[in-house]
């Protein structure tokens, strides 16, 4: 079918800020999305409340609304822009149930406004549990036997019914807590009513066990003409039991023979069919190991991160694809955009395989709990290509960027058999690593499998690296090993190790031999077809196919996977600084290893290696592209953590040099320039040693706060408030502070806020300042934040601007950089400086109208500010106020502690734009799913330390008419100053109906605002009562800046109510 | 391990390593883009005298077992991959791959860039091409290569020598082996057929002595335009039964009615190839093996219909005629390995038989 004609205009909804298990895979879909329907000439609305994408950029979509994605306002958008149709199936499992909403609410109908792509009853079919089933039933196609319980006799009766083992799944609880798999009726008891006592509607899930099967998963496509066709086949090399976001997973399937393959594709192309997807979709099966018996496990009714990691493995572009099918174009009618010669309607082939690892946050999270099941903990993930599954692993764990670079962990070294054996058999995020150290030790494949389920292909190929590794050890510079060590995807660095060599004296023989890697294209066509996608991976083999032009090249770094501290703000800020570059004549050649991201989109960049973001794979792009220079500015801590690598081994980093770079991040030449130029600083010292790090707090006083040099994201930064709390902080981070010097500072209160400065040496342009809401101590990405700022007078402004034009010139920065300041005592006191992009870089951009990515990009190229059309110093404030809010996953993790201290906790943001600062705020809170009623009821527990503080904030919830519930301590503080409170019992206090969590559970709370933050032991009252809130989806605060923030909006929507 | 090289007729080396058979040999390179199904690839004999590159990255993954066979005694002269795997697994194996095609005298070379080589071969068109163990005298053998003319009266090598049935109740189908892949037996066994196959010289009276209720045209390998005497039968027997060619016997069909096939430049080798039926609209994704295709200039519109054709580079994919119970498919609705969604040919070709038996009864 051609594409519609009768509508023209297509709201297309984006998926909202980043949490765990909706990242920035749908900034990708969306924004392909948005670009497809352009291409073929719909005019596009787009909303989106998450301001880091580049969907919500002006030339995305014609028109781009950052508000909150909740029914009030994407209503009053449609009233507004009255698109003819809604495109809701490319912005996550958000985006979708927006639609569903808005349908329920009538406006569609009464405004005329279709659903493009897959219909609403076909997505509830695919959703709702009792429908799938029943499809399922009615197609003939197997799905694990289950059914919900709500005592334990009937989950014992049911377990009788279907045999065990069976899985218990509370409804409910965050991270599916509480549940666990029985084997026998004492286990079922035991778990069983457990479950049903965490669940908050006493209901558990009783599940039979396919724990153990092979996790396989096909993304799937059709059109409405009822074409369908497999895009890609994926097998996890974790069995079911790991969600498939936790799970290792490898493209095209490894262990399926092509019956096994031919009967899976049978039934994913049955279930799409008759669920009459118009678009793309996801279907997960399980499969028996032993048999040809098989179980459907879900059915994801739109693109998904899944989709994304499809797309870059085969080159395929789903998202695009499922737009312009939701347009009414057939398959065999859209080209496909990889060979330009074949059709859409083509199932690819590979010539590699496909590694994704996921990225998980305990690095962060250091107290979480690290046990993977059914529910998603990773923040990210990357993606690597080889020729061998060997080299993708290889490669894909050198692109974690965490503490292993290779198979080797010297955690799994130092564990004993038993504690290693545990770890094979409960899987936690570093299971790989342990499996390879079994293997060291001389454990058996079968030993293994038996401990762990995983296929034996699977364990062989860590088998194989193993024993390649030992050959290595054995055969030091011999030029046969290397080759295939190489080939087998060793890096220099293993090899070095392994050799007792320097990592560049490895690679000085290896090029003196030529052995050097060539890079492959990804065609999804085997080579089958001519293609031109600028699209290529490493591998050592004989052909090379990347060919350099003549064109004069830059290399943009990207930032790897997302994780804490380095989220899609950086794939951002990559993504305009290729647009500027291209812009200006250069081939823009982009380097990542994130398959979730727009920058690796084949389509972005004039060339895309997806790569390991190491100083040996970098080189080796650059070797073979010798590009003008590398630009590290964009790609977060990632990029610039090369730079001193690069430039090293010859490489022109272009903007700031290295040097430069340096001094911004050595702490000594810092303080130097800061005394030079006699800006503040709060008081700061160095120190190497544990008693060090104790004299230095003693001489600065405490409150201090302590990180280890070379940080991101606030990586074990702690406030102390005496010594023991730093001994004990020395303790904890032992292994941090064994690599770089501890800064100590001096602890200020005060305001905190940041900017970002572009400098070309001469002029220095801060396109905004941002306020922080919360004092200094919460790490600025946790921070809500207003632009323009709204407590500083013009004094506190000019201060920041001319100590950050003093900065930037003194630092020699050339492109961007990002300074955050205190205001203490009515001074500017210089906190920080990052001499590279900041996460604040496309909030700021979006506001301000300046691309700040590109306006850089263009002064690193030689391009001044003036030249650009920009003026020294601070641009123009603007009319609105925009509020920045962070957003959390808690729900996500276990034994992870909300309260806001210096660590960064948020995965991702949201933006509130309005006329008055309250406005601004409320949708903000609203964005970050903090809507609240107008009279609702807030909890109270309140450390000795705030009471004052709490006190004008609990007034204020009177005064607008909220109910305040607080323990007795806080009770009866606020209760003397004249406040009706509600007392109610403390944990362990009361079991009765006033007992805090009891309240909590009950849902008898709108808002908890819980302070208690010192003591973070898992079992203190203030975890347990955040955890609690958390489990409940209870909005929590633990900033009381944030709650003045809060009540700030929440009086803007109140009227007053006083007595004459 | 054993280094072996891989010389191609334009003269150019690719050094691997050797497993299956310790042996040298000499055919037609060509290559498949099938994820998965080396098993039934390497066994089907329309690969015969020819040597299969696999652009998979990976093969030998689950081993080798009786099930999967598509003959018994592979006609393939080398395979060609980037990497065997060293440890396989799957329930239903019995052998690995390595094993197998040492028992099968099948030499294989692996650790070659085959991305390279199909690249070349995309360029040039299907090279010959030898494996061997050492190439110190390599301009004899680039000229042995270029003189060779591998697929030369091939299916007189790979056909039954004598009829043999595949017995069965119900309707009873003659089968033309031209290099049958046993898929095809599978098919018509689930359909309740008896089966008798006969060698590819049996001649009109031949089969219709049989007296059977259908006719099907297997697959196989070569050069259609040497199967003249395979296209006069055709010719008569297609006025007499429903018939219904697969691959080999869809070119013959073609030929036996008086269009003209062509060789192709490389082929289609794989089973991501998109077909649509014309008349539907509707897209299969098919499993293919063929190095020569049917003119569409030369289909003469009287007699035959072209039903279906390749959705990128527009092939004849299928033909019915228009006078008799007849048609054909340019690949494999049997897949094996490969996609089932063409599997419903198999039932038209049963609902013709079963008609005209129904009206031969009612008659």
């Amino acid at each position: 079918m051609p594409k519609r004609t009768d509508i023209h205009k297509i709201l297309v909804i984006g998926s909202g800020p980043i949490i765990i298990g909706q990242a920035a895979e749908f900034d990708y879909s969306g924004t392909q999305a948005c670009l497809a329907l352009r291409e073929e000439g719909y005019e596009t609305v787009l909303v989106n409340s998450n301001p880091a994408t580049i969907m919500t950029d002006n030339e995305i979509a014609d028109h781009v609304y950052i508000e909150p994605l909740t029914v009030e306002s994407v209503s009053r958008i449609i009233r507004k822009e009255y698109p003819d149709a809604i495109l809701p199936t490319l912005g996550g499992q958000i985006g979708l149930n927006l639609a569903v909403a808005l349908s329920k609410t009538g406006l569609l109908d009464e405004l005329g406004i279709q659903l493009l792509g897959t219909k609403l009853d076909s997505i509830d079919e695919a959703e709702d549990r009792e429908k799938f089933k029943e499809l399922m039933q009615r197609l003939g196609e197997p799905v694990p036997a289950s059914q919900t319980v709500e005592t334990v006799d009937e989950a014992l009766d049911f377990a009788h019914q279907i045999g065990y083992p069976v899985i218990v799944r509370p409804a409910f609880t965050m991270g599916g807590t509480g549940g666990g798999m029985c084997h026998n009726d004492e286990e079922l008891r035991t778990i069983a009513a457990n479950g049903l006592d965490l669940s908050p509607v006493t209901q558990c899930l009783i599940e039979k066990s396919i724990a153990g099967y092979k996790e396989i998963e096909f993304e799937v496509m059709r059109d409405a003409s009822n074409n369908a066709m497999v895009v890609c086949c994926m097998e996890n090399f974790d069995p079911v039991g790991i969600h498939t976001g936790d799970s290792i997973v490898f493209a095209p399937s490894q262990t399926l023979s092509d019956r096994e393959y031919q009967m899976l594709r049978d039934c994913a192309l049955k279930l799409i069919r008759a669920l009459k997807i118009e678009g793309g979709c996801n279907v997960q099966l399980a499969l028996d190991p032993n048999s040809y018996h098989y179980d459907v496990i879900e059915v994801n009714p739109r693109v998904s991160r899944s989709s994304a990691l499809a797309s870059k493995a085969t080159g395929y572009p789903i998202a695009k694809m499922a737009a312009k099918i939701a347009v009414g174009l057939n398959l065999d009618e859209i080209k496909n955009p990889v060979t330009g010669t074949t059709y859409a309607e083509f199932e690819p082939a590979l010539d590699y395989v496909v590694c994704k690892i996921p990225r998980w946050p305990f690095d962060k999270f250091t107290r979480a709990d690290r046990r993977l099941g059914s529910q998603m903990k990773a923040t990210g993930e990357v993606m690597a290509i080889g020729r061998t599954a060997e080299e993708a692993l290889q490669k894909a764990v050198r692109s974690l960027e965490i503490d292993q670079k290779d198979l080797f962990s010297a955690p799994a070294h130092a564990a004993t058999d038993i504690q290693l054996e545990d770890k094979l058999v409960h899987a936690e995020d570093d299971r790989l690593f342990y499996i390879a150290e079994a293997f060291r030790r001389g454990y058996t494949i079968e030993d293994v499998h038996e401990l762990t389920k995983i296929n034996d292909y699977f364990l062989d190929v860590v088998h194989h690296l193993i024993e390649l590794e030992g050959q290595i050890k054995d055969h030091p510079k011999d030029l046969a090993t290397l080759k295939t060590a190489k080939k087998y995807g060793f890096s220099d660095p293993t090899i070095a190790k392994l050799w007792q060599m320097k990592p560049d004296q490895v690679r000085a023989l290896r090029k003196a031999n030529g052995i050097i890697p060539v890079y492959k294209m990804v065609d999804t066509c085997a080579a089958e077809f001519d293609s031109s996608t600028p699209y290529f991976y490493s591998t050592y083999d004989r052909q090379n196919e990347s060919q350099r032009t003549a064109k004069k090249s830059v290399l943009v770094i990207g930032s790897g996977p997302i994780r804490i501290g380095q989220g899609v703000e950086f794939d951002y800020a990559t993504v305009h600084c290729v647009k500027a570059l291209q812009s200006l004549g250069y081939e823009a050649i982009v380097m990542n290893s994130n398959p979730e991201t727009v920058s690796t989109d084949f389509s972005v960049s004039d060339k895309l290696y997806f790569e390991p973001l190491t100083l040996e794979d970098v080189m080796n792009v650059i070797d073979l592209e010798q590009p003008v220079g590398a630009i590290v500015q964009f790609g977060g801590q990632t990029a610039i953590n090369l730079a001193a690598g690069l430039a090293k081994n010859g490489v022109q980093i272009l903007g700031t040099s290295v040097k430069d770079l340096d001094a911004a991040e050595d702490r000594r030449i810092f303080d130097d320039i800061i005394k030079r130029l006699e800006l503040k600083q709060p008081v700061g010292l160095t120190a190497t040693t544990h008693q060090g790090v104790i004299d230095a707090a003693d001489q600065i006083g405490y409150p201090v706060l302590v990180r280890p040099s070379y940080v991101l994201g606030g990586k074990a930064m702690e406030i102390v408030y005496n010594e023991k709390e730093l001994r004990q902080y020395l303790q904890e981070n032992a292994d941090v502070a064994a690599d770089h010097p501890i800064l100590i500072d001096a602890y200020l209160e005060g305001r905190e806020c940041e900017v970002d400065a572009i400098c070309d040496g001469t002029d220095v342009l801060l396109p905004g300042i941002m306020e922080h809401i919360e004092h200094a101590g919460v790490h600025s990405g946790d921070s809500m934040a207003v632009y323009p700022p709204q407590s500083f007078d013009d004094d506190i402004k000019q201060q920041i601007v001319s100590a950050t034009k003093e900065l930037a010139i003194a630092l020699k920065c050339r492109g961007i950089m990002n300074i955050q300041f205190i205001i203490h005592d009515h001074e500017a006191y210089v906190l920080e400086v990052n001499p590279r992009a900041s996460r604040t870089v496309p909030f700021l951009s979006k506001i301000t109208g300046i691309e700040m990515a590109q306006v850089a990009t263009r002064v690193i190229m030689g391009k001044s500010l003036a030249a650009q059309g920009y003026h020294d110093g601070l641009y123009p404030e603007s009319t609105m106020i925009h509020v920045k809010a962070p957003v959390f996953s808690f729900n996500k993790l276990d034994d992870v502690d909300s309260y806001l201290g210096p660590e960064m906790k948020s995965t991702g943001e949201v933006m509130g734009t309005d006329q008055t600062f309250a406005k601004a705020l409320y949708k903000a809170f609203a964005g970050a799913k903090m809507q609240l009623p107008d009279n609702g009821s807030v909890l109270l527990t309140i450390e000795d330390n705030d009471k004052q503080t709490i006190l004008p904030l609990a007034k204020r919830f009177a005064l607008i008419g909220w109910r305040l519930l607080a323990t007795s301590g806080t009770a009866d503080f606020l209760k003397d100053h004249g406040l009706h409170v509600e007392t109610v019992g403390k944990i362990g206090e009361d079991d009765g109906d006033h007992n805090i969590l009891r309240v909590i559970k009950d849902n008898k709370v709108d808002l908890v605002i819980n302070t208690m933050g010192h003591d973070y032991a898992k079992n203190s009252d203030g975890f347990i009562i955040r955890q609690t809130a958390i489990e409940h989806n209870i909005p929590l605060l633990t900033a009381l800046d944030t709650v003045d923030a809060l009540l700030m909006a929440l009086e803007n929507r109140s009227f007053t109510t006083a007595a004459l | 391990m054993m280094e072996r090289y891989l010389v191609l007729e334009d003269g150019s080396v690719y050094a691997g390593e050797g497993f299956g058979a310790d042996r040298s040999t000499l055919g037609e390179v060509v290559f498949t883009t099938g994820m998965t199904g080396y098993q039934e690839a390497i066994t089907d004999q329309s690969y015969a005298n020819q040597i299969l590159v696999f652009t998979n990255p990976l093969i030998g993954n689950y081993g080798v077992n009786l099930d999967d066979y598509e003959s018994l005694e592979p006609q393939i002269k080398g395979v060609i991959c980037h990497q065997v795997a060293r440890r396989p697994s799957n329930w239903r194996m019995q052998d690995t791959l390595p094993n197998f095609l040492d028992q099968q005298d099948v030499p294989g070379i692996q650790g070659i860039d085959t991305r390279e080589l199909v690249r070349k071969l995309r360029q040039h068109g299907t090279l010959r091409g030898a494996i061997v163990d050492d190439v110190a005298d390599l301009a004899s053998l680039v000229k042995k290569l270029r003189a060779a003319h591998p697929t030369a009266n091939i299916i007189s090598q790979v056909s039954t020598k004598s009829p043999y049935p595949n017995p069965g109740t119900k309707r009873n189908i003659v089968v033309i082996d031209f290099g049958i892949k046993h898929s095809i037996l599978r098919e018509l066994a689930e359909r309740e057929c008896n089966v008798i196959v006969l060698p590819y010289t049996a001649t009109a009276q031949q089969v219709l002595n049989l007296k059977p209720d259908g006719v099907l045209l297997s697959n196989g390998p070569g050069d259609p335009e040497e199967m003249g005497a395979a296209a006069q039968m055709v010719a008569e027997v297609e006025k007499h039964l429903p018939l219904f060619g697969i691959c080999m016997g869809h070119q013959i069909f073609a030929l036996a009615n008086g269009a003209q096939t062509y060789r192709m430049k490389f082929g289609h080798r794989g089973f991501n190839h998109p077909v649509r039926n014309i008349a539907t609209g509707e897209i299969a994704f098919t499993s293919q093996n063929h190095g020569y295709a049917v003119d569409p200039a030369s289909v003469d519109s009287d007699k035959l219909l072209v039903t279906h054709v390749e959705v990128n580079d527009g092939t004849v994919e299928g033909l019915r005629h228009k006078q008799y119970p007849a048609f054909s498919v340019q690949f494999h609705p049997d897949a094996a390995p490969g996609p089932h969604d063409a599997d419903s040919l198999f039932d038209d070709f049963i609902s013709m038989v079963d008609q005209q038996r129904s009206e031969r009864t009612n008659a």
